[in-house]
């Protein structure tokens, strides 16, 4: 099979690539463009460690065909700090130790971010809900949910 | 000079805090390298092809097809593993298992394995491997393969432990016993017997990376195995063995872990990646898919146990017995023997009797599974536990306490037990407002103790003290959940320097002396000890250095606070020496600054705890939801309370997914259905409330800060606690794990029947 030329946003950044037809965003992401923080922990879409944002959506990039991020705007963990300033998800993760080994963590900031991005005050039963498609076998998610919970109140400027 | 282990109480500057870990940037930026995550210029990938079969015998294999297709570099099958084991059975059991050599003994077992330039030419190389098999009765369930009409797995196989030893080939590959006393007169002493059978089913340790590895073998004969392990000097001790390749010559990197709870302590592929790069010539990459996982990488046993206690009126046990089934895989282990030693170890018994039978049957090779064993026992006999109280009519908390097991108490497995937190943690429960809290409709609460050994072993630890005066710290136990912070906190607290001054990595093979793996709760008891006893050693340097530096008798400077002091009014008031500026002038008082330890970590202190769960019930649907959790454990010392109480809740979070969801499922077929996250459900976010942590501190007398492990415990309870929540609820004692709706639903459709 002949590859296909995709232009596409990853990170605010002009990219483009070639993939195979079959190839997945996720190997697109590891294998082509060296975006290895998206993880693959099922293949199947029912892990949620490879979350990525497009177009304002998360999504399981494993099940997101490399081809279909044709003019779309991909966000990945790699984009998540400016620089070298954390997002306040970010550290509040690191803060709350609401993470063990760190496998689903990339999944879960994207998962919380685009939560947060359209929701800035959400309740521990929206976000309990919002983050079901991520799965951490590590915390028992109650250092999760309390880092999203502090980032929120923080990025709404109240005071800690 | 000598290392004194003995615990002695002390004001903690540095212990006790919880600072940033020192991996959390790089693991919140996507930046930290997993098992996966790492590649070598050339690299080639490689698939496994899979037995179909529950059991099977490989009548031949035919891989011409496949090694003639272009891009594919390699093919391997048994032949290319050659036995080199000698005789040991452990190490024959993990070849086996690598690479299946005259029979397939479950649905996924490895029967080749094919290296290709890409996934593509990999997977299409599979299809032409030509396998022909001769299908072979199988038998799943652990009851039915000790039956006499059960197909035997192994006909080398004959019980052990029986007196006269059988004539018969048998599924039950061993029989263990432990206990003391008499429990027939222990039992004609009861006024009060429970006695019943309970089941679990089969579970996955769920970790989200799959396993992976790079390995590169090189015309020189050395080679490199980059890998996600809980041990990686135990790999490369495995991986030297089974390819004959001497210890030095193979280097062993852990790479980060994605998850392991005990299922990365053994060598799935890697040996199968190694000889695939060595017939290439070329590195290669090896990753499961989640499938593979299911299908190939340890679950834990599946298990059947009968238990029987008997009591007085006035609650005090008279004798208790449990005869204990755990299905071990193709493989014969210790799991059921696991099991026996820890069934009643919280309790202070005087007529006790376990008995373990390992079970083989056509499943994947069981692996251990965070305190391996003990979860399902604790199962059945808190389960009898609350029976017997509820008989007696006395309060389940208190019948424990009457019983419970104390320092001076000779445990159901033979040793006496020093200080111990079993009976603070009942205390604990009992004074918990969780306990005392209203119920509502439909609800139930249940609560459930936990013993596990915890383990030591050879531990290996680098402190180098650094010209800035920074310390680095090497280590050689994989970082599973928070070691190198809590690690950094015990060298920052013995030097008497800043947190923030202490870098801790995690050395490779090469590096460091060997070090046992990150199991039996050992990451952060046995390499603090090792690390406590690398920084006296460095110390005793820096006192000797400060000497030189003021010119005066080594005998006369002595450590206080971080800092060298000259002793007694001979040496007038000179400013103690920092670490840093002892460093400093290291150049010039005899080279660098370390400080090194080897040793075994003896006197891993026994681990306790008490778990208490409010469930809520659906009588409609048989559904039922965690309300409330309470974890109660005793961790000696808690070196960062932040990591301990994350063991705590993700511990009792895999027991309640165990609980109430989670089991393989077998179809007729001996194939495993449900060999993926969507159909194997573990405990997702909205499933779960805030699960509650009480850490209670009986310091270890074997240890100088008094830690124990903590990181198994926590999954010991959670089965027992729930069955008891969800018995109450319904009205009806519930015997099979995982308590599902349909067996719910089953259970209040029999209770109403009768």
């Amino acid at each position: 099979m002949s590859s296909i030329a995709v232009s596409t946003t990853i990170n605010d950044d002009d990219v483009e690539f070639l993939c195979q037809p079959d190839e997945t965003l996720l190997d697109v992401l590891r294998n082509r463009l060296g975006l290895m923080g998206s993880k693959e922990g099922c293949g199947t879409g029912d892990c949620g460690a490879c979350s990525t944002i497009m177009d304002g959506r998360v999504v399981c990039s494993c099940l997101v065909l490399g081809a279909e991020a044709q003019g779309r705007k991909i966000e990945t963990i790699e984009g998540m700090a400016q620089g070298s300033d954390l997002h306040p998800l970010q550290t509040k993760f690191i803060e709350h130790a609401a993470l063990q080994c760190g496998i689903c963590t990339p999944g879960f900031l994207i998962a919380a971010k685009a939560l947060l991005d359209r929701n800035p005050d959400p309740t521990e039963t929206e976000i309990r809900f919002w983050l079901a498609g991520n799965l951490c076998r590590c915390t028992g998610y109650d250092k999760i949910v309390r880092a999203v919970q502090d980032a929120a109140a923080e990025m709404r400027g109240e005071p800690a | 000079m000598s290392f004194d282990s003995a615990y002695q109480s002390r004001k903690f500057n540095s212990v006790g805090t919880r600072p940033l870990r020192p991996d959390g940037v790089d693991k919140v930026t996507g930046r930290a390298r997993y098992g996966a995550d790492f590649n070598m210029p050339g690299q080639l990938v490689a698939r496994v092809l899979r037995s179909p079969h529950a059991h099977a015998r490989i009548k031949s294999i035919d891989t011409t097809r496949a090694a003639s297709l272009k891009g594919v570099k390699a093919v391997v099958t048994a032949a290319d593993l050659p036995d080199l084991t000698d005789g040991d059975a452990s190490l024959f059991a993990i070849l086996d298992n690598c690479m299946a050599r005259t029979k397939a003994m479950y649905d996924g077992h490895a029967v080749a394995a094919v290296a290709a330039i890409d996934e593509k030419t990999a997977k299409a190389a599979l299809k032409l491997i030509a396998v022909d098999y001769e299908v072979l009765p199988h038998v799943v369930d652990v009851d039915e393969a000790t039956r006499p009409e059960a197909p035997v797995l192994n006909e080398t196989v004959f019980t052990q432990g029986v007196e006269p030893a059988p004539t018969t080939p048998s599924n039950v590959a061993n029989r263990s016993e432990f206990g003391h006393g008499d429990i027939a007169a222990g039992f004609a002493q009861a006024d009060v017997i429970v006695e019943r059978s309970y089941k679990t089913e089969q579970t996955h340790q769920g970790y989200i990376e799959p396993h992976a590895c790079v390995a590169n073998c090189s015309p020189d004969g050395t080679a490199d195995l980059w890998v996600c392990t809980q041990g990686h000097f135990v790999f490369r001790q495995t991986c030297s063995d089974l390819l004959g390749l001497e210890v030095s010559k193979l280097r062993v990197t852990s790479s980060e872990i994605g998850g392991g709870f005990g299922g990365k302590t053994h060598v799935w592929a890697e040996p199968v990646a190694l000889a695939l790069s060595r017939k290439a010539g070329r590195p290669v990459k090896l990753v499961m898919s989640r499938a593979e996982v299911f299908r190939a990488s340890g679950p834990t046993s599946a298990t059947s146990i009968d238990v029987k206690i008997g009591a007085g009126k006035d609650g005090t046990i008279t004798a208790a017995s449990a005869t204990l089934r755990y299905s071990n895989g193709p493989y014969a282990d210790m799991w059921a023997e696991l099991g026996a030693m820890t069934s009643f170890a919280c309790y202070d018994l005087e007529n006790v009797k376990t008995v373990g039978l390992e079970v083989l049957v056509n499943r994947p090779k069981v692996a251990a599974y965070r305190a391996p064993s003990a979860p399902m026992a604790a199962f059945a006999v808190e389960s009898a536990m609350d029976e017997l109280a509820a008989k007696i009519g006395m309060d389940a908390v208190d019948l424990r306490i009457k019983n419970v097991a104390k320092e001076g108490s000779r445990s159901s497995y033979g040793p006496v037990y020093g200080p111990i937190g079993i009976g603070p943690t009942l205390e604990a429960a009992k004074a918990h407002p969780h306990m005392s809290a209203p119920l509502r409709k439909n609800q139930g609460r249940g609560m459930a103790c936990g013993f596990w050994f915890n383990f030591g072993g050879q531990t290996c630890t680098d402190l180098n003290v650094n010209a800035d005066g920074t310390v680095s710290l090497a280590v050689g136990t994989v970082d599973v959940g928070g070691s190198r912070a809590s690690l950094s906190l015990i060298a920052a607290e013995e030097l008497g320097i800043p947190y923030e001054d202490v870098k801790a990595v995690v050395s490779d093979t090469a590096t460091l002396g060997y070090n046992d793996m990150t199991d039996g709760s050992r990451g952060t008891f046995s390499t603090s000890m090792a690390t406590i006893s690398a920084a006296r050693n460095a110390i005793e340097v820096m006192r000797k250095r400060a000497a030189l530096m003021w010119e005066i008798p080594p005998e006369d400077v002595y450590w206080e606070d971080g800092h060298a002091h000259a002793a007694g009014t001979r040496h007038g008031n000179r400013a103690p020496l920092s670490v840093k500026e002892i460093a400093a002038e290291a150049a010039n008082t005899g080279g660098p600054v370390a400080g090194h330890s080897e040793l075994v970590a003896d006197g891993a202190g026994v681990s306790f705890a008490t778990h208490i769960c409010d469930i809520e019930v659906d009588p409609e649907t048989g559904s039922s939801r965690v309300v409330r959790y309470t974890v109660i454990q005793d961790a000696g010392k808690a070196v960062h309370p932040a990591y301990v109480e994350g063991q705590y809740q993700g511990g009792a979070a895999q027991g309640i997914g165990w609980a109430l969801n989670e089991e393989y499922i077998y179809g007729e077929d001996g194939r495993l259905q449900n060999p993926g996250f969507l159909d194997y459900r573990i405990p997702v976010c909205s499933d779960l409330p805030m699960i509650d942590t009480q850490i209670l501190e009986i310091p270890n007398p074997n240890h100088p800060y008094g830690v124990r492990g903590v990181g198994e415990t926590s999954i010991v309870p959670p089965l027992a606690a729930i069955a008891n929540a969800v018995s109450k609820a319904v009205g009806v004692r519930m015997t099979h794990i995982p308590i599902s709706p349909p067996r719910i639903l089953a259970a209040l459709s029999d209770d109403k029947g009768s």
